[in-house]
C-alpha cells in the first residue's frame, strides 16, 4: 500500500553535516517533496517534506530517520487554529499559499484544512486577531 | 404608511413587533413587495464585526489611601500605557496604545502582539489587570507611586468610548509596487497579489440608512455585546461623499461615535487584534436598529452587495501620499466572489470584517427586539447629512514663526 505523509524533521545540530536524507531515496526507494527547509550549520534545523512510498518501506524509512538522531512530528499538528479567537475575517486566504482556508459560500465562515497545510507561517502572523498558532 | 418610534417600542413591549435582519429584508420585500414589506416590518436589524480604530475605553479607579493622583503622571496596563492627563484618576485606554518596550516595527515588519486593544479585551472577559502608575505627589494627593491589579469588577466607572466606529464604505487595499506592504488593511502582496477590504456591506448599519434619516445621535445600539449609545457623529464624518442616485456613498462616508458601559459587554465582541507591520487594535461588533417609520426608509435598507460600490486604492503610494487616484470601482457582490478584475488582471480578495459575525450581531439584536428587552430609542439630534456640506480637511503644513 502506498503512503505519502507531511512531516516536520527536526535536526539536532550534531547531524546537520551528515547526508541523512537522500538515504531515503537510496536505500528505501522512497520519494519526498521538500516543502520548507530551515539548516544552517552551527544550528539546529527543520525540515518539512512530503514522504511517498510504500507503507513498509515509509516505516523503515521513519526509523532509520529517527535512528539517525533526528526528531519526527506528524505535519497536521503543527499549525492550528484556537476556534476561540477566531473571528472569521478572511485576512488569511489570500495569504496562504496551498489555498489551505476557504470560505463556505453561504456563511462566509472561513474553513482551515491543515492537510493542505505546509506550515509556512505566512498566516501565523497575518492573523488579526491572531487565532493561528503555532504547535510543537 | 407611517408609524413612530413610540408606536414601534409598543409592539417591541407587547412582545408583537417585527423584527428581522437586513440581509432577511431584501428577500422578504423581493417576495411581496416594497409596499408590503413595508407595512409587516416594524425594525430592521444591523450588524458589523471589524478592526475599528479610534476605539479607547475610559476609566475611573478609585482612590488609594493615601490619595494619589495620577493625572499629570503615567499610567501602565499590562505595560500598554494609559493617557493620564484628565483628572486625579480618571484614565483612557487607546485601542492601539503600545507598551513603551515594544520594538515596534524596528525589527520590521513587527508583530504588535499586545497593546491597547488587547487590553480592553481582557478587561472585558474579567482578567485582572496589572497596573503600574507613577505620579508628582500633591500636599491632597501625597503618594507617587502604586503597583497593583485591577479589574473591571471593582472599579468604579468602565466606559467603550469609541471616536469613529462603523465607516459607511472603505476602500479596497491593493500593492501596485514590488515589494510586499503591511497596513492596516492587512499585508498586500506585491504586483496587485491581493485585495483588502472591510466592510460587512448589505448588513453593514450606515449602508442601510445612507442618508442618516433614522440614526442620529442617542440611538440605542448593540455594543461589543452589550447595550451602546451613538454619542455623536464619528471623527471625519463626511457625508459629501460621492453618492449613487440611491444615496449610497462610494467612498468612505460617515462614522459613528460610540459609548456604552464596558461592564456589560462581552470579550467576544470585542477583540484585541495585531496588524503585522501597523499596530494593534480593537475588534468592534456594532449592531444598530433601523425603525420602519416610512416606505422609504424600508427601501433603503433593501440595499444589495450588487448596489454598493468601494474604490480600489493602491496603499504602496496613492494612499500614502495622499494622492486621490483610485484604480476602479467594485462592487461588494464582486468582492465576495473571491475575486475583482482591475486592469485585466484577477486579484483575490479578502475581507478584514467579519460576515459572520455581522450576521451573528443582526440575529442578535433581532432577538433582543422581539423579546422586549430592547427598546428602540428616540435620537435627540440628526447627525450631519449631506446638506451639512462638510468638507473634510486635510493638515496642510504651515512653517513655525
Amino acid at each position: 500500500m502506498k503512503v505519502a505523509k507531511k512531516i516536520v524533521l527536526h535536526f539536532p545540530q550534531q547531524t546537520i553535516d551528515k547526508p541523512v536524507v537522500s538515504g531515503l531515496i537510496r536505500e528505501f526507494g522512497l520519494d519526498f517533496n521538500i516543502l520548507k527547509a530551515s539548516i544552517s550549520p552551527g544550528e539546529e534545523g527543520l525540515m518539512i517534506m512530503e514522504l511517498t512510498g510504500e507503507q513498509k518501506d515509509y516505516n523503515r524509512g521513519i526509523k532509520y530517520l529517527r535512528e539517525a538522531g533526528l526528531e519526527i512530528q506528524y505535519l497536521s499538528q503543527d499549525v492550528w487554529r484556537n476556534d476561540d479567537r477566531c473571528t472569521h475575517c478572511g485576512a488569511c486566504i489570500a495569504m496562504c499559499p496551498t489555498r489551505a482556508f476557504t470560505l463556505e459560500e453561504k456563511t462566509r465562515r472561513v474553513l482551515f484544512d491543515n492537510s493542505k497545510c505546509i506550515v509556512c507561517e505566512l498566516c501565523v502572523r497575518a492573523c488579526p486577531p491572531r487565532a493561528m498558532e503555532l504547535k510543537f | 404608511m407611517a408609524r413612530t418610534i413610540a408606536e414601534i417600542n409598543e409592539k417591541i413591549k407587547k412582545g408583537r413587533a417585527v423584527v428581522v435582519t437586513a440581509e432577511e429584508v431584501i428577500g422578504i420585500a423581493r417576495k411581496k413587495g416594497v409596499a408590503a414589506a413595508a407595512k409587516e416590518i416594524d425594525v430592521v436589524t444591523t450588524g458589523t464585526f471589524g478592526p475599528m480604530c479610534s476605539s479607547s475605553a475610559y476609566m475611573n479607579l478609585g482612590h488609594t489611601k493615601p490619595r494619589m493622583k495620577v493625572g499629570g503622571g503615567r499610567v501602565y496596563l499590562n505595560d500598554v500605557p494609559a493617557y493620564t492627563g484628565v483628572a486625579a484618576v480618571d484614565i483612557i485606554l487607546g485601542a492601539t496604545a503600545m507598551p513603551d518596550d515594544d520594538p515596534k516595527n524596528k525589527i520590521y515588519p513587527g508583530e504588535f502582539n499586545y497593546g491597547g486593544g488587547h487590553v480592553i479585551e481582557e478587561l472585558v472577559a474579567g482578567k485582572d489587570i496589572r497596573m503600574i502608575a507613577s505620579g508628582y505627589g500633591t500636599d491632597c494627593y501625597p503618594r507617587k507611586k502604586l503597583e497593583t491589579l485591577i479589574n473591571i469588577n471593582t472599579i468604579n466607572e468602565a466606559i467603550l468610548f469609541n471616536l469613529r466606529n462603523a465607516y459607511q464604505n472603505y476602500n479596497v487595499a491593493v500593492n501596485v509596487s514590488s515589494r510586499m506592504i503591511y497596513t492596516y488593511m492587512g499585508v498586500l502582496k506585491p504586483r496587485l497579489g491581493n485585495a483588502n477590504f472591510c466592510s460587512a456591506g448589505q448588513l453593514a448599519p450606515l449602508l442601510n440608512d445612507p442618508l442618516y434619516k433614522t440614526i442620529g445621535i442617542g440611538t440605542r445600539i448593540f455594543l461589543g455585546g452589550g447595550v451602546g449609545y451613538v454619542a455623536w457623529h464619528g471623527t471625519q464624518h463626511n457625508p459629501s461623499a460621492p453618492r449613487t442616485k440611491k444615496g449610497v456613498p462610494t467612498r468612505g462616508a460617515g462614522t459613528l461615535a460610540v459609548i456604552g458601559d464596558l461592564k456589560q459587554m462581552k470579550a467576544k465582541w470585542l477583540v484585541g487584534t495585531s496588524f503585522l507591520g501597523y499596530g494593534a487594535t480593537l475588534t468592534v461588533g456594532i449592531g444598530v436598529p433601523i425603525p420602519v417609520l416610512n416606505e422609504e426608509i424600508l427601501e433603503y435598507t433593501l440595499v444589495t452587495d450588487a448596489d454598493i460600490l468601494a474604490p480600489v486604492v493602491d496603499y504602496s503610494d496613492a494612499y500614502p501620499n495622499r494622492k486621490p487616484d483610485v484604480l476602479a470601482e467594485v462592487s461588494y457582490a464582486d468582492l465576495k466572489s473571491g475575486k475583482i478584475n482591475v486592469g485585466g488582471k484577477d486579484i483575490p480578495t479578502a475581507s478584514l470584517s467579519s460576515y459572520p459575525g455581522a450576521v451573528e450581531i443582526a440575529t442578535t439584536l433581532k432577538e433582543w427586539i422581539s423579546s422586549g428587552r430592547f427598546l428602540l430609542s428616540e435620537p435627540v439630534a440628526p447627525l450631519p447629512g449631506v446638506e451639512a456640506g462638510i468638507k473634510l480637511k486635510a493638515l496642510e503644513e504651515r512653517p513655525l514663526p
